[in-house]
């Protein structure tokens, strides 16, 4: 990513998580990969003064307690994080998943490759589009 | 791209478009490039059901008549157009562009590199990442469906 801020990662399951962190840490992205594992913890991250705002964030969408489009519709209508880009990463490859989740200006759909190798290199990919890629570095 | 459906650049300065045309031409990018001069026509390519939906949408800035900003509020205030992801391509580093356009929700902002090489180096980054990335099916289906129902019903 372009800027050393954190990577809000809001997923449910452990070991996709765990997944997550480890092909981070193997890629040498910068910045702190920091875990929610709901849309609710997701937003209570967010809204807290003490935490940095990330440069990104990687939405699971099958979660519990709040769930990722559900996240994303409370998301894009506060003024203050709806500038934050939204890239699902997910398993489902459900049409409507995808539509929907477009329909609330997600900046990327990406279906988790279960191979941890293709898993590594999806990500290096969107790191390089998002090291390309400005980011709104503007105060909250 | 993952579809083969077209990429519609929305630009005015002549030269830059055939920069889009040749990098994608070089990098065998095989979407169609539709091309619009500005807000205001990239509208009415939107609106013309006759047009292929675009998967993608590169977005000048600073453009006469309708510019980007005013383009993308339009676009992702209507329910048919918003779907699409929109990467911002332009010269403008100006934190405040940058900021407008996030907050209008684009898919991507890129400073167009001034050199050639670069500049293909990007439009090969963004091919793979939306080649990487799902896109919506656009409502063609949903469409057709709905007319099939209230031609049944």
């Amino acid at each position: 990513m372009r800027t050393s801020k954190p990577v809000l990662l809001v997923e449910d399951d452990d070991v996709d998580a765990m997944m997550v962190r480890k092909a981070v840490d193997e890629l040498e992205i910068a910045g702190p990969l920091t875990r929610v594992t709901n849309g609710e913890e997701a937003l209570a991250y967010l809204r807290s003064e003490g935490n940095e705002k990330p440069c990104i964030i990687f939405l699971d969408l099958n979660m519990p307690r709040m769930n990722g489009a559900e996240f994303l519709k409370v998301v894009k209508a506060d003024d203050t994080l709806k500038r934050v880009p939204i890239i699902v990463l997910t398993a489902s490859k459900e049409q409507c998943d995808i539509v929907s989740s477009f329909d609330l200006c997600v900046a990327g759909y990406i279906v988790k490759p279960v191979d941890y190798e293709r898993f590594v290199q999806a990500l290096k990919t969107i790191d390089l589009y998002w090291t390309l890629s400005e980011l709104p570095n503007g105060r909250w | 791209m993952r579809s083969s459906k077209p990429v519609l650049l929305v630009e005015d300065d002549s030269v830059d478009a055939m920069t889009v045309k040749r990098a994608f031409k070089d990098l065998k990018v095989t979407n169609p490039l539709a091309h619009a001069i500005n807000g205001e026509e990239a509208l009415e390519y939107l609106r013309n059901e006759s047009n292929e939906r675009p998967c993608v949408i590169l977005l000048d800035l600073n453009m006469p008549k309708m510019n980007g900003i005013e383009f993308l509020k339009v676009v992702k205030a209507d329910d048919e157009l918003r779907q699409t992801p929109v990467v911002v391509l332009t010269t403008s580093k100006e934190e405040y562009d940058i900021v407008r356009s996030f907050e209008l929700s684009v898919a991507g902002y890129i400073v167009k590199p001034v050199d050639y090489k670069n500049f293909v180096e990007a439009v090969r980054t963004v091919d793979l990442y939306w080649m990487l990335s799902e896109l919506p099916e656009q409502e063609v289906g949903v469409k057709d469906a709905n007319f099939k129902a209230s031609v049944v019903g």
